[in-house]
């Protein structure tokens, strides 16, 4: 029998994952996709929030300001991009003063540190590119951007580095009580385990309700974007906010940490968790929002669009906790924005959870709370890069022209702990795909490497779920007369 | 019978029409023309159109999997399925140079089907 | 020994050519670096026919064309290696340069000719709204699985954008057994070749959509099916006239781009419209020294014209390398007028001209008969009679270097009408 099992892939369950993983722990973590960082957290606005717009009193506040202190920290340890470029929330008239002064005050009590109110043409100052209808902002030094897939990656390769076990393709179907904890049936495999830990996301109230009586449900609120290429990551330097009303924080403009512009997101409520297409009216809605931060965004150098969903609770706060009735079961459920920022302290939150319902728990000798870097070759100087290619010729071969990533750093990606398996894997832990070209140049080198290296043929190699196959079998294999 | 083209010889793509008429010498009046190759084509394509067809052929023992191959001059049109059942059986073995002749006289023409670059 | 006359950066149609042209004109110590594991560019996928009617007055196949080029470069013994990517070029024409073989390099040239071709527009840059799944191919990726891996990329085809690349593509899927459904144009008006559209189109009943548009993707993992619509005279779709098709594909043919990261990272200007290097009458950018021609300068649509376009750069290269090249400020800068969207090259210095200026040119919307005029102030420098122009197709004026001498400031380009 596990010791742990917990049930979702998302930056909350990796990290809770991680956390464990300094213990003489036997965890499991089962995810339902093809691939950790698969659902909202690949989907987001990635920013690390300062911690004023949570309501004081509420776990949101209180994970929110604990979990944006512990960045610094996790992302030097897990090797991962992390920028405390500050964020400016803005005011464009008199009756959204109030509102930003209650933010303030929501800060103050939230602890938020630095927090202070700027001019219009001080804000202006800062950010030459903002509307000239600024009134006033308020600027939290602490706001920062992180990359959540990378995070969340990093954080599962990690703790399987220190003894996690991970399974993929494996949805919870059902689970039950049996003696001394819990029985999980997931991707047709049957797991035992003391503790279960409920990370599902959007799914939570679903996995909730399979061993409780229902406290909560998970409305789906789909937010749209724009990523803008590098050449407009300078637009702005911190990430910039609209006052908030009740539909959200309103659409922001952020850099991100590898250099884009993100542009973002409205809010629908939609009707099922599948609901991930990006709209006309959405995307519209977007652009005409952001334009009141400023008019001068550059849209003609967008290279993508995309969608998540958050899993907003109704109960408006984050769910963390023994469920009622199911003694060893904890959820760690609901968790949309500040999600991201709460999940480092809500994992050391969890694990006291877990220590408590063991009685104690054992550190782990060995346990290295630090992941092998990437090799980043396109940042390295040129004797480094002659160095890797010394070493590996594999790094001598450039196949993502815009992102200048090489065969070895992709060879790298697939092999460590949590490695890449599918086409977005890849692109998600090293970014070709993400560039310019979008895939048009990489993509066929990439799918060869993936076979190559997984010992599949081409035509099995997928893009992100086991039905995402790209290539549908090999030309000349159609044997019939054509008509022309 | 009447029939309405665009003529493709030279980017001028020209809107013919095509006409049956015994008292012309070629058995057909064709209108909207601007010079002669488009009469000699149009008249062609509504007797006996013709189409070069290029396509790729397996190969083993060579570098990739797929050696591109075309007709060395146009075949009927009306052939082109066929052709492409010969081309989907054969393999080809490597090395091949451009210019090789892989299936000679397709359906007893001149046309043979060569290879488009040396693998 | 890492110092050569020439450079070459890209061993397509432009860098072959380049390479060659400049040999024969006394340079000796070239080297062209190309990305790909073999010469030939894109040409080794372009497998169909329509190639060297001009150069060679024969229809040739893309791999038949570059490998006319190949022969002729491994005869002259022109060193080139595969594999290589140059990841940066300096102002003082150094390079760095990878490959596994012989691991990061700096190699130092007295010029160098940027040939690195272009790259296709995606569907993130047109923003087409819906769900991400597999299944969705820029039609030049396409063509690479299906040409050269030797794989299908799907059964049930919708084609967006009505280029050559698009139109090939139609017919190549339909050879290789799946159903092409429809294509869809944006524009109204195609912007491939009349010859594509009836032999790749009508020959295998492929419905063409002018005016028309995606609206919508669906599909979770792979593309399930794909909306399509009319569109109004700004483009935007018409509610009410959607086209639903159950596919598994689609691809994307919806315009090129030349790829000039590194024009960017050497500080050289570039055209705003063309998206290529700023040149001369030379293919010299605004940095001494270096080079450019082929779709790295401006999208092509015949690669002869590419060939054309590269053996004036190689050449020009040579001379510089021979300090033949009369380094000053060009007297004459293009532009494009009435009618006309660009001109190549941007600027002129009529001493480096030896018998006349190639101007190279595409206009803004179809037209026939026109007047296609060259003007400088007021005084017209030669014209041409067209009886037919479209974007699709680049247009050239050649200009007699003794109409031009004397001349200074713009030279326009622009279309008049016939007087009737």
């Amino acid at each position: 029998m596990l010791d742990v099992t917990i049930i979702g892939g998302g930056v909350v369950g990796c990290l809770i994952g991680r956390e464990l993983s300094r213990y003489q722990l036997k965890t499991l973590l089962v995810e339902k996709k093809s691939d950790v960082a698969d659902a909202t957290t690949k989907a987001n606005s990635a920013i690390v929030h300062a911690g004023f717009d949570a309501k004081p009193g509420s776990l949101k506040a209180r994970f929110n300001v604990a979990g944006n202190a512990m960045y610094d920290q996790v992302c030097e340890e897990l090797a991962v991009p992390f920028k405390r470029n500050g964020s400016l929330v803005l005011a464009f008239s008199d009756d959204e003063l109030p509102a930003l002064h209650e933010l303030r005050d929501r800060g103050g009590v939230n602890g938020v540190p630095g927090l202070e109110l700027l001019t219009g043409e001080e804000t202006r100052r800062r950010e030459p590119n903002l509307a000239e209808t600024v009134i006033e902002a308020l600027l939290a030094p602490t706001g920062g951007i992180v990359s959540p897939w990378d995070l969340t990656i990093a954080a599962a390769e990690n703790a399987m580095d220190n003894g996690m076990d991970l399974m993929l393709d494996a949805e919870v179907t059902a689970i039950g009580r049996v003696p001394g904890g819990w029985r999980l049936i997931a991707g047709g495999r049957t797991i035992d385990t003391r503790l279960v830990i409920n990370c599902a996301g959007l799914y939570s109230d679903q996995i909730h309700n399979m061993v409780s009586e229902p406290c909560f449900k998970i409305h789906y609120r789909r937010g749209e974007y724009f990523v803008l290429d590098r050449s407009a990551g300078g637009f702005v330097s911190h990430t910039i906010f609209q006052c908030p009303s009740e539909k959200g924080k309103g659409v922001l403009i952020s850099p991100t940490v590898h250099g884009n512009l993100i542009v973002g997101p409205n809010a629908e409520e939609v009707a099922t968790p599948e609901n991930l297409e990006t709209t006309m009216d959405g995307l519209d809605e977007v652009r005409k929002a952001a334009r009141m931060s400023s008019a001068r965004i550059p849209f003609g150098a967008v290279i993508t669009s995309f969608s998540g969903l958050r899993p907003t609770p109704s109960t408006h706060d984050f769910i963390i906790g023994e469920a009622k009735g199911a003694p060893g079961f904890i959820d760690a459920a609901g968790i949309e924005s500040p999600g991201l920022t709460a999940a480092p302290a809500i994992a050391v939150h969890v694990a006291g959870l877990v220590r408590e319902q063991l009685g104690g728990l054992e550190p782990k000798p060995g346990f290295n709370p630090r992941r092998r870097p990437l090799v980043g070759f396109a940042h390295l100087s040129s004797s480094e890069k002659a160095a890797w290619i010394r070493e590996d010729p594999r790094f001598g071969r450039i196949v993502c022209r815009c992102e200048s990533i090489t065969e070895g750093e992709i060879v790298d990606a697939i092999h460590r702990h949590a490695g890449a398996t599918t086409l977005d894997g890849v692109k998600r832990r090293l970014r070709p795909g993400m560039g310019r070209c979008q895939g048009g140049f990489c993509g066929p080198r990439v799918v060869e490497i993936l076979a190559r290296e997984l010992g599949v043929p081409m035509s099995e190699v997928r893009k992100d779920g086991p039905a995402s196959v790209l290539l549908t079998g090999e030309t000349k294999s159609e044997l019939k007369a054509v008509r022309a | 019978m009447k029939r309405d083209l665009i003529c493709i010889v030279c980017p001028m793509g020209c809107h013919l029409s095509l006409e049956e008429d015994p008292s012309h010498p070629k058995g057909f009046k064709v209108t909207g023309i601007t010079c002669k190759r488009g009469e000699e084509y149009a008249i062609k394509e509504v007797t006996a159109p013709t189409r070069m067809l290029t396509s790729t052929v397996r190969i083993e023992g060579a570098r990739l999997h797929r050696l591109p191959v075309r007709t060395s001059s146009d075949i009927p049109r009306e052939r082109i399925g066929e052709c492409m059942a010969l081309i989907n059986e054969l393999h080809v073995q490597g090395p091949v140079k451009m210019g090789q002749v892989l299936i000679p006289n397709l359906f007893g023409t001149e046309a043979n089907l060569i290879a488009s670059r040396s693998l | 020994m890492n110092t050569y006359e020439l450079i070459v950066v890209g061993g397509g149609p432009a860098g072959l050519a380049a390479a060659i042209e400049a040999h024969q004109h006394g340079a000796r110590r070239i080297l062209i670096l190309e990305r790909d594991r073999e010469l030939g560019g894109i040409l080794q996928q372009c497998i169909h026919n329509g190639f060297g009617l001009h150069i060679f007055k024969e229809e040739l196949t893309g791999p038949e064309y570059a490998e006319r080029f190949i022969c002729q470069l491994e005869a002259l013994g022109i060193e080139y290696r595969l594999d290589t990517m140059v990841l940066d070029v300096h102002e003082d024409r150094t390079l760095d340069v990878i490959s596994s073989k012989h691991g990061f390099e700096t190699l130092k040239a007295q010029a160098v000719v940027l040939a690195m071709g272009c790259r296709e527009r995606t569907r993130g840059a047109i923003n087409i709204p819906g769900t991400r799944p597999a299944g969705i191919f820029t039609a030049g990726a396409a063509q690479r699985f299906v040409n050269m891996e030797g794989y299908m990329v799907g059964k049930r085809v919708v084609i967006l954008g009505s280029g050559d690349i698009g139109l090939i593509m139609a017919r190549r899927m339909s050879l290789e057994g799946a159903a092409v459904l429809a294509v869809a144009e944006i524009l109204p008006y195609s912007g491939g070749l009349t010859r594509n559209i009836v032999q790749c189109l009508d020959d295998y009943g492929i419905p063409l959509y002018l005016s028309h548009t995606i609206t919508s993707i669906t599909g979770r993992d792979r593309v399930e099916g794909v909306t399509i619509a009319r569109v109004d005279e700004r483009r935007k779709p018409i509610p009410g006239t959607e086209i639903h098709y159950d596919c598994d594909t689609l691809l994307l043919s919806v315009g090129l781009i030349p790829e000039n990261e590194l024009s960017k990272s050497i500080g050289l200007a570039l055209d705003p419209v063309t998206s290529g290097p700023v040149v001369n009458e030379s293919m010299e950018t605004t940095v001494p020294g270096i080079f450019a021609c082929g779709n790295v300068v401006q999208v092509h649509d015949l690669v002869d014209w590419v060939t054309e376009e590269a053996r004036r750069a190689g050449k020009s290269a040579a001379r510089f390398v021979l300090g033949q090249l009369k380094a000053a400020a060009p007297e004459l800068v293009t532009k494009a007028g009435a009618g006309v969207r660009y001109v190549v090259p941007q600027q002129i210095r009529i001493e480096n001209l030896e018998k006349e200026v190639d101007l190279m040119l595409r206009v803004t919307d179809p037209c026939k008969n026109k007047w296609l005029v060259a003007r400088s102030g007021e005084t017209i420098i030669k014209k041409a009679k067209k009886a037919h122009l479209t974007p699709g197709e680049m247009e050239s004026l050649k200009i007699p270097v003794d109409k031009l001498r004397g001349l200074t400031g713009e030279l326009t380009l622009c279309l008049e009408e016939v007087a009737q």
